[in-house]
């Protein structure tokens, strides 16, 4: 009888898989239930949005930006937005302004809903992502009772927005958040102080600040690592400094600090979060105003170009635009928060099991469209 | 209706002892089969109206008859299965292909021939054997054997995976079951599925029902013990790591299409059966009505079982739309460290009750 | 706060910032050759602590100007934050990689090679990451030309039928 020797397996999971949450594929190296190696393998859904930026005009670009991060569409709007606006010198008015931070974290809390769920999904748990879709459902009856769509918006425009709110959104928003409110703690019983959904991701795949932040990871995932970092309190854009909110950050309540277990908390935190946002928001809202007001005439951006972040559901979402005076962008780029997370993803989830490796990538809430471009 | 005295009444008609034996055991079996398709018909019907109320949800409402296309939707089920009848087979080209082919025979035949020892009530059962409990504990894990050879055959990684978890955790299971399942032994003193039961008539402690469950404390652990480990053996949610369809595809199934798949579902139903029968047997009285006297006619005996059994196979269902899924090593913490140490407890500790009480 | 930086990467690393004629304000340009080295201080130096890398960017400037590759970065500790542009050749677009400084600097260096094709020396890996591996050309580049198929597959260049 010689040593037993177990060769290493190669699995390819993806790039069609139910939970590499779009087309991602994943070589794993396997030794038994041990993942020892993870190279992901990205690119099924690139689109060339970059190059399709460089021959469409500004205003035409908004759609496609909807179409990076489809889950949070509001939000990559804005970032184009103000990016563009900030080159032309705009000032937008201020009932703009609200309305656009009530969408944007009407949609971070969609867009939060829809990566808890699907978190859920990946550990095993079914009925918490029907429970937060069912609510999903109705910030989407939101906005397409805003916008008439419920996924790609195009709802903000340089300057402005596409329409302005129709009567009786102030009554549904605030009837949605006093049901949406409670329902919260709903989830964080049946799901996050669950003892088996404990097991399964406390202690697990830890990602440690230093870590975090030399793989540019952002957004909940870094401030789950236990960094205080959020643009909307440390780089105020629009005008979020004039809310009242908290930074939730990760505590290790259940294990270490930046395990699976706390970036979802700190989702759960946000959330929390975001209704007091659109609560001031919608209490300060001015009556008067009109959305139209301030859109230019022609969208021709000064020769230059600009770096501007803003913090989408996922991290800094940042575009870079240059200009060279025409009316169509020079170059625009998306540095996309989940391309930086997912680079993180072989460093936190080698030496962990199969299962371990699935709720990883579940807890680091990635969309595929935004990867890929 | 035990099937020896169906092959004694049928070896005076005819003259050949085997066909006797044949025909005995067809006319016990063929109804089996039919009360597992339509029981599992009923089952999957119960799964997708239990999950579609547990997640606010209408589930199916499309088939069936009455109004509104029957907005209870109660021929879905049977949709369903016709559909699995009438899909391509598909066998994969780099399959074993015999293996392939037998893989899910194997696992329905562990499940069916379970059913041979299960008493329905007083008077309906297969075979009465005197080692009904072991019989049942021993041919239930023949599954294991299909689901590895499922795993092999169908050549895919995925498969292969579950197939490995599968049997690492049902052989694990089994020992705990098995141990549970040696208290109502020590306490009954047979093996016999009637047996155990009769055993289990009249009151405890004044009030409740003799069952075992009541008997004494460490007989109510067992039954935990013993129904957790048996959730586990049907590879049921939260222990269902061998499909694990968020990690593994479809786990020991991926490759499986059609009829083939269909029968894997009919085993994991009829698992299901036998785990809730068997807990419901030996723990909680069989056919026993709870209030002793009342209504225990053979016919109600057939009530209280199905009740009793349907009540088990609900709380599973329950488990599965509400928990998330283990991890394998936590898996197996809980069954050599949990449940294997409980299970040994309770045998001691229902020894020494049973001679300090006296019963 | 550019310029402050530029002054100090001038004084340690001479040459290395490009001479303008107007000193900008809003970024740095930088020779590429001492990239790496300038890469660690301004990561590691207590008064700078560039930490973080937000952006790599890869900019096509037109036929007469070249290629060239932009760098975003910020400090989590000074909450300060700076651009650093380094021009290149179009015919030899050579840069050191900064990936083992910043190691988010792996897939963006990837991503700017596989649309632009500048080389990062010292990346351990340089891929492509979005297009397949057999790719033919830089697409962002602005003097690009689509093939006329891929893999037998024609590339539609009538819109009429599709739009």
């Amino acid at each position: 009888m010689g040593i037993v020797h177990g060769d290493e397996m190669v699995l390819n999971i993806g790039p069609q898989h139910p939970s590499t949450h779009g087309v991602l594929r994943l070589v794993v190296k396997t030794d038994g239930e041990i993942v020892s190696q993870i190279r992901p393998v990205i690119g099924y859904l690139h689109r060339c949005f970059e190059k399709h930026c460089e021959n469409v005009s500004y205003d035409q670009v908004i759609p496609y930006t909807d179409r990076c991060d489809y889950i949070a569409s509001m939000n990559n709007n804005f970032g184009f937005v103000i990016a563009v606006e900030e080159m032309m010198e705009i000032t937008v008015p201020e009932k703009v302004e609200y309305i656009r931070v009530i969408m944007a974290e009407l949609n971070r809390i969609a867009s939060h809903l829809l990566a808890l769920g699907a978190f859920g999904l990946d550990v095993g748990a079914f009925t918490p992502f029907l429970y937060m879709f069912r609510d999903r459902e109705r910030i989407l009856d939101l906005f397409e009772m805003t916008c008439g769509a419920r996924l790609l918006y195009n709802y903000m425009w340089v300057g402005g927005l596409s329409h302005d709110l129709p009567v009786g959104f102030l009554e549904k928003a605030h009837e949605f958040l006093d049901y949406f409110e409670p329902k919260i703690k709903e989830y964080n019983d049946l799901l996050m102080y669950n003892k088996i959904f404990i097991e399964r991701t406390s202690d697990v795949g830890v990602l440690p600040t230093d870590v975090a932040v030399n793989y540019g990871v952002t957004g909940p995932n870094l401030r789950g690592s236990g960094t205080k970092w959020d643009l909307r309190k440390n780089e105020p854009y629009s005008i979020y400094d004039r809310f009242n909110f908290e930074v939730p950050v990760g505590k290790g309540q259940m294990g270490t600090i930046g395990d699976c277990w706390d970036r979802y908390w700190v989702r759960t935190e946000e959330m929390k979060e975001s209704v007091g946002i659109v609560r001031q928001a919608l209490n300060e809202l001015p009556v008067e105003g009109d959305v139209h007001e301030a859109l230019p005439k022609k969208i021709r951006p000064p020769k230059g170009s600009i770096y501007k972040r803003t913090e989408s559901p996922r991290g800094d979402l940042g575009f870079y635009i240059i200009s060279d005076g025409s009316p169509s962008p020079s170059r625009v780029k998306l540095r996309s928060p989940a391309f930086t997370a997912l680079s993180a993803l072989s460093v936190i989830a080698e030496g962990w099991m199969m299962s371990d490796v699935i709720a990883i990538l579940g807890s680091l809430d990635i969309v595929l469209g935004e990867i890929d471009r | 209706m035990t099937v020896d005295v169906l092959i004694d009444w049928l070896a005076n008609l005819v003259d050949f002892p085997e066909l006797a034996f044949i025909l005995a055991v067809l006319i016990c079996a063929i109804p089996a089969f039919l009360f597992i398709a339509v029981y599992a018909l009923v089952a999957i019907y119960g799964e997708l109206k239990i999950s579609s109320f547990m997640q606010d949800k209408v589930g199916p409402m499309g088939q069936g008859p009455g109004l509104h296309a029957g907005k209870w939707g109660l021929l879905q089920p049977v949709a369903d299965a016709l559909k699995l009848l009438l899909k391509e087979d598909i066998i994969p080209a780099s399959a074993d292909t015999k293996l392939f082919i037998l893989a899910p025979f194997i696992v329905f035949i562990g499940a069916f021939i379970s059913f041979a020892a299960l008493p329905f009530n007083q008077n309906l059962i297969i075979a009465d054997m005197n080692i009904g409990v072991f019989y049942i504990l021993a041919v239930s894990s023949l599954g294991v054997i299909g689901l590895i050879v499922a795993g092999w055959s169908s050549n895919n990684k995925w498969s292969l995976y579950g197939a490995m978890r599968s049997s690492a955790q049902i052989v694990s299971y089994e020992i705990p079951a098995a141990l549970s399942i040696v208290v109502v032994i020590m306490l009954t003193g047979t093996l016999s599925m009637q047996g155990i039961i009769q055993h289990q008539d009249g009151l405890v402690w004044g009030i409740l029902p003799n069952w075992i469950i009541f008997q004494n404390p460490f007989t109510f652990l067992a039954f935990f013990v013993f129904f957790i480990s048996g959730v586990s053996e049907c590879n049921r949610t939260p222990f269902d790591i061998p499909e694990a369809e968020s990690e593994l595809v479809a786990g020991t199934f991926t490759e499986y299409s059609g009829m083939r798949y269909a029968f894997f579902f009919l085993s994991e139903y009829a698992n299901m059966f036998i785990v809730s029968g068997v807990a419901a047997v030996g723990f909680l009285g069989g056919w026993h009505s709870p209030i002793p006297g009342f209504l225990e006619a053979p016919g109600w005996g057939l009530f209280w079982f199905l009740f009793k059994v349907g009540m088990l196979i609900f709380v599973m269902m329950w488990f599965r739309w509400t928990f998330p899924r283990l991890r394998v090593d936590q898996l197996m913490n809980i069954c050599w460290k949990v449940l294997l140490p409980m299970a040994l407890l309770n045998i001691f500790g229902v020894g020494i009750w049973t001679v300090l009480a006296g019963r | 706060m550019s310029k402050n930086l530029s002054e100090v990467l001038l004084e340690k690393f001479p040459g290395s910032v490009i001479e303008m004629e107007e000193i900008p304000t809003d970024h740095i340009p930088l020779n590429g050759d001492k990239w790496f080295e300038i890469a660690l201080f301004i990561r590691d130096e207590p008064d700078w602590k560039f930490d973080s890398l937000q952006c790599i960017t890869g900019v096509d400037l037109g036929e007469e100007n070249g290629l060239e590759v932009r760098y975003n970065l910020h400090s989590m500790v000074h909450s300060h934050k700076i651009e650093i542009r380094i021009p290149l050749n179009r015919d030899k677009p050579v840069v050191p990689s900064v990936e083992q400084v910043w190691r988010v600097g792996d897939w963006f260096e990837r991503e700017v090679y596989d649309m632009y094709g500048i080389t990062f020396k010292g990346h351990r890996d340089l891929r492509r990451i979005l297009l397949p591996d057999d790719w033919e050309g830089w697409p962002l580049r602005k003097d690009y030309e689509e093939p006329a198929t891929y893999h037998g597959i024609a590339v539609p260049k009538e819109k009429e039928g599709w739009e």
